[in-house]
């Protein structure tokens, strides 16, 4: 008896082991959801035949290619090749295959274009770093075989259209020429390759397209030389600008000789306007140029002669001219006018005439346009329409025609940088359940259909009745806070710097706002968001006003350009404040103290090692300055190996600014370049909550945690062991971690795994870090644990003295009293690698914890931490065992089921954000890439409520029958009582 | 009984007479039946009474030592139990301990009503209580000991930390990697 109730007991842990976070078939969507996304369209190529569904070609900048269906923007197929394998071209080559050429122009592709299958691919040789150009000529034939021609890394190559085979190619690496275009006219077998030769040489090339044979080299200098590119105007005239950007000189090249023929653009425009730019669009006969805001748009006349057309003063965009009946040639321009659209389809030929004018009204929050595509098509009374797509300001695709948006998708979405969250609004008095239900009919019939299924009477069509009821449950979308803390806004801010707020119900954006201090301006060329924090979270006090946000962002690349700093309301999704700084942004630093509005103070350190308190009032500079001691802050300059400690000292010197504070070096970390090189860092997460610092383990004895906020993981590994995988021997490659103190600078740990090297990924929670590397003795990935202890409490175990309180551990604890600690560690093999790590979180940190790794597959695997646990040994004590320690294995299981995202990917997985909920059990799991997934998890079950599929019908029924029982019962005893009495 | 009488009531024809007040044996003809002896009705009544309670009270004294004893035997029977329940914290050993537990302490909350009855003023019924009380108390000590095997006093310093939040850090420190 007594060991099989052990037995059982042991079967229904092992199996809430293996199967606590897997979900039955019916159960998908339910708590999760997958958005599929693309990312900034780059190039678009229409395939829209006669016959079949029209479908749009796009590469993105998240280097993704992928198939759009043009009526209703759902993605046909999709790839996302990898992070260095950028799309350079896309066309569609013998009407059925999608051709790529990427990773600067070493890899050509071809897909099928109904369903994307690859069809072949080939690898360009080449060792020249050079442009990479894609042509696919329509009617080039060599033997039967439509030729592809790409120019990259120096050569020209001619490949088979059919199976990526390479005709022939041509080297002109030893020729030093850097080749612009390659050019081949339809009616003949000749291709020109021209270019420059150091800046004032220009060159032309004519090579036999069936051979690949040089016919002809002609050369002509050009005393003044050439600054960017050419562009191709008409089959036998380029232009380009002369070394001073004063002049465009139009080049005839393919006469006997090539002439230059040189126009002075004040001349030409009649004023000077600025510097200016060629647009790439190919308009035959006209070329764009760009001053500033205004575009002139500058027709090519026979002999170089050049006329100024048009000036066109608020232009978006323009794109390439597209040819429909006739040879006629249309191309669209965008220009932004009274916060509407214009577009306009004109033709080449004649100016004058536009053959399209809609104005459409747009959502400002989509930003200024940045691309277009046009695309024809037939209309029923037989003339010609044009569709466009355009590409905006925060990267979202929009297919306008007939004067309206067809449909538009938020890309900037593919793009995240950072992610936080706000809470929702609380519920109000007084919404009846009308209101929320609809109405009473469909309420009660939905609680019919569900009783039926629960009784197992439901038909096929009422169970997708009713599977479709629970994915659409308003409960989960509702605009308020619920009593679990599933409902939660996303804060999520892309790198077009918009901010979207995301509903983690299911997905759905609430708002969105482009960031206006964000967008570039006079003031700030080339802003870009950096990070975003919550910046007032109001929960005991200030109840009723809005949470909001701070966006930090800074107006340049470099880290010492200025900071913008944007406080965002988290209900409305309206811009509150907006700050232009004086100082740069190096580093943002949230405090861990609120005033009486709850605003979190925040210390952001500029570049010269000033920190800048905010919020700006004086009462934040006493709580501030009551604490000022007792705050420090650190640098870790990856590059020079240096990880710094500072303290703040004084006021600013220099600038009366009272929030200003210049800061002192406490200690540094200097790592020996020619032997370690940081390559990752990990830290707690600020918001993490510790339940307890004593661990007990078997035997009742109890260890104290290192729980210290202040910890900062290092991984360094051996320079030479940085580059690729393979490169390095085990015996020059090396991992060093460190755990290190970032208050005092001490060093809590160090060990050296001989023979690995990076990448690195950790994670650091309580008081373990686990983090991820290859081994290179094994061939084999590689986890490790380090679990941390404090020494100095060890001496806490008097039970009297515990019982009466008279113990120091929760006494607040200053780093300088050099705690002593002990750690322990242990290594396994996993076999995956991993693209990110994080780690569960939960409300009151109680539940045990779950480690989540992003794979190499985009998908999310969650591992119970109790297999990265340092005291697991071969063969566990009975006590070890009854306190849940698994036996030691070599490596990791990856169990099939765990996987938190099921049959989904995330692809091009980027990060992993944990969010606690309300429900101690449970933790909500958002993982972004190309894709964004979210679903919720709960790594030990959830113990605290009744699951989703618990049947309260039954629960009903079973206390109804039990009250009739009772009833029942009761009447039938009192009978037979009377009857006893009579007797 | 009343139907009897009833009937006797309606035909009562004859009727002997059995009860004979004679006392020696030699005024009947009829010899008394063998082992009846007449001098046993002599008895003085108060003597018979005395002899009686006596009887009575040193059965109650009796039965309330072996009442007292009693827990003994469940002692005995809940050692072993406990030996078969093994020292894993499971359904059967919770089960079987906290009945120990029980089982004294709602003895000893009885212990005047288990004595009620053997109450008399001739007999001495602190000698069985207190011993009633004391295997009692082994009982629980067995059960409470038995609840320090499975683990579940709190009388280690692992009970007692188990819960206490982490202390607090004097020092804040920020930073990291420059922001890109």
């Amino acid at each position: 008896m007594d060991i099989r109730v052990f037995l059982l007991l042991l079967l229904v842990l092992v199996s809430s082991v293996e199967h606590g976070f897997s979900l039955y078939e019916d159960q998908v969507g339910l708590m999760d959801w997958h958005q599929r996304y693309i990312g900034k369209v780059k190039h678009a190529v229409f395939h829209t035949q006669k016959t079949g569904r029209k479908r749009v070609v796009v590469s993105t900048e998240e280097n993704v290619v992928a198939s759009l269906d043009l009526r209703h923007a759902e993605i046909f197929w999709r790839h996302v090749l990898g992070t260095n394998d950028a799309v350079d071209a896309v066309d569609i080559a013998l009407g059925k295959y999608v051709i790529t050429l990427s990773s600067e122009g070493s890899i050509l592709r071809a897909w099928n274009l109904p369903d994307g299958q690859m069809v072949w691919e080939s690898f360009l040789q080449g060792s020249n770093p050079s442009k990479s150009l894609l042509s696919v000529p329509i009617n080039l034939k060599v033997d039967k075989d439509n030729v592809i021609l790409v120019f990259s890394k120096g050569f020209l190559h001619a490949v088979s259209s059919i199976d990526g085979d390479v005709l022939w190619d041509k080297d002109f690496s030893a020729e030093s020429i850097e080749v612009q275009q390659i050019i081949q006219p339809p009616e003949s077998y000749v291709i020109y390759a021209v270019g420059f030769v150091g800046s004032s040489q220009f060159d032309v090339y004519q090579i036999n397209a069936k051979s690949g044979e040089l016919l002809k080299h002609k050369s002509a200098a050009f005393p003044d030389g050439f600054y960017g590119e050419v562009l191709l105007v008409s089959s036998d005239m380029l232009v380009s600008l002369d070394a001073t950007r004063s002049n465009l000189v139009t080049i005839s090249f393919r006469k006997e000789e090539i002439s230059f023929s040189k126009t002075h653009i004040s001349y030409l425009v009649g004023e000077s306007l600025g510097i200016p730019v060629i647009l790439p669009s190919k308009l035959s006969g006209i070329l764009a140029v760009k001053f500033n805001t205004l575009l002139v748009f500058i027709r090519v006349k026979s002999e170089g002669k050049l006329e100024v057309v048009d000036k066109i003063a608020n232009a978006a965009a323009v794109s390439d001219a597209l040819s429909f009946s006739e040879g006629q040639q249309a191309f669209a321009l965008v220009e932004h006018v009274d916060g509407k659209i214009l577009l306009t389809v004109k033709l080449s030929h004649d100016w004058n005439s536009d053959f399209l004018k809609e104005s459409i009204a747009m959502d400002h929050q989509w930003g200024l346009v940045q691309k277009v595509f046009i695309n024809t098509y037939i209309r029923t009374d037989r003339s010609h329409g044009f569709r466009v797509l355009i590409v905006m300001e925060d990267h979202s695709l929009l297919l306008l025609q007939q004067g309206e948006i067809v449909w538009s998708r938020e890309e900037g979405l593919a793009s995240i940088i950072d992610v936080t969250t706000s809470e929702l609004p609380v519920e109000k008095k007084g919404v009846s359940v009308a209101k929320v239900e609809q109405n009473l009919f469909e309420w009660l019939k939905g609680h019919v259909l569900k009783l039926k299924g629960t009784l197992m009477l439901a038909s096929p069509e009422d169970i997708a009745v009713i599977q479709d009821m629970r994915l659409k449950s308003s409960e989960k979308s509702k605009m308020t806070r619920d009593h679990n803390g599933f409902r939660k806004l996303l804060i999520v801010l892309t790198r077009a710097g918009k901010l979207y707020a995301l509903h983690t119900g299911d997905g759905r954006v609430i708002w969105s706002l482009l960031l206006p201090s964000l967008r570039k301006s006079g003031s700030c060329k080339h802003p870009t968001g950096l990070s975003v924090y919550q910046w007032q979270v109001p929960h005991h006090h200030a109840m009723d006003e809005n949470p909001s946000v701070l966006v930090a962002g800074r107006c340049g690349p470099h880290w010492d350009a200025p900071g913008v700093l944007s406080f965002v309301d988290t209900y409305t999704g309206k811009e509150l404040n907006a700050l232009g700084l004086t100082h740069s942004v190096a580093q943002v630093i949230p405090l861990p103290f609120t005033d009486s509005t709850e605003q979190h103070l925040h210390l952001l350190i500029d570049s010269d090692q000033c920190a800048h308190l905010y919020p700006r009032t004086s009462e934040a500079i006493g709580i501030f300055q009551r604490e000022f001691s007792n705050i420090y802050w650190y640098s870790v300059e990856a590059d020079n190996g240096i990880i710094k400690g500072h303290a703040l000292r004084s006021n600013c010197i220099g600038v009366v600014d009272e929030y200003c504070f210049n800061s002192s070096d406490l200690w540094s970390i200097v790592f020996p370049s020619e032997s370690e090189k940081i390559i990752a860092t990990a830290t707690r997460k600020l918001n993490e909550v510790v339940h307890t610092q004593a661990k007990v383990i078997a035997d009742q004895d109890v260890m104290f945690k290192y729980i210290s906020k202040n910890l900062l993981f290092v991984a360094t590994i051996a320079p030479k062991a940085s580059g690729e995988f393979g490169k390095p021997t085990p015996e020059e490659s090396w991992l060093v971690v460190y755990l290190i103190d970032t208050v005092t600078g001490r060093i809590l740990h160090r060990m050296t795994h001989h023979g690995s090297q990076g990448p690195v990924h950790a994670v650091l929670s309580e008081n373990w870090v686990v983090y991820h590397y290859f081994n290179l003795r094994a061939h084999r990935y590689e986890m490790s644990v380090i679990e941390i202890y404090d020494l100095s409490r060890a001496e806490n175990k008097d039970v009297w003295k515990l019982l009466v309180g008279k113990h120091n551990l929760t006494s607040p604890i200053s780093l300088y009293s050099r705690p002593e600690v002990m750690t322990k560690s242990q290594s396994y093999f996993f076999t995956q690698s991993v693209k990110a790590l994080a780690v569960t979180s939960t409300a009151k940190g109680i539940t045990s914890k779950q480690l989540l790794i992003g794979t190499i597959g985009d998908q999310v695997l969650a591992l119970d931490k109790r297999y990265l646990d340092p005291r697991r040994s071969v063969n566990p004590t009975q006590a070890e065992k009854e306190e849940g320690i698994i036996p030691l294995s070599d490596s990791l299981p990856i169990i099939p089921q765990s996987y938190v995202t099921h049959a989904l990917k995330v692809e091009g997985l980027r990060g992993i954000v944990t969010l606690p909920t309300k429900l101690e059990s449970t933790t909500l799991v958002f993982a972004h890439g190309v894709d964004l997934f979210l679903t919720r998890i709960a790594p030990s079950r959830t113990y605290d409520s009744l699951t989703e599929d618990f049947s309260y019908a039954l629960l009903l029924l079973t206390i109804v029958a039990l009250i009739a029982a009772i009833f029942v019962t009761w009447v039938l005893s009192e009978k037979k009582e009377l009857q006893e009495k009579w007797r | 009984m009343d139907k009897g009488k009833g009937v006797m009531v309606g035909g009562r024809r004859w009727a002997v007479d059995f009860t004979d007040n004679s006392t020696s044996p030699s005024s009947r003809d009829i010899p008394d039946p063998p082992g009846f002896s007449r001098s046993s009705q002599d008895q003085d009544d108060s003597t018979l009474s005395r002899q009686k309670k006596d009887a009575e009270s040193n059965w109650k004294s009796q039965k309330a030592w072996e009442v007292a004893q009693a827990p003994f035997k469940n002692l005995l029977m809940m050692g072993f139990m406990m030996w078969m329940a093994g020292s894993t914290v499971h359904l059967f050993s919770i089960g079987i301990t906290f009945s120990a537990l029980w089982q004294p302490i709602s003895a000893l909350q009885g212990v005047g009503k288990v004595f009620e009855s053997y109450k008399d003023s001739r007999v001495d019924l602190l000698g069985p209580k207190l011993l009633f009380i004391a295997l009692n108390l082994g009982g629980l000590a067995l059960g409470v000991w038995k609840l320090n095997t499975l683990g579940l006093l709190p009388t280690h310093a692992s009970d007692w930390v188990f819960s206490l939040p982490p202390a607090q850090e004097v020092e804040h420190s920020g930073g990291g990697i420059l922001l890109r």
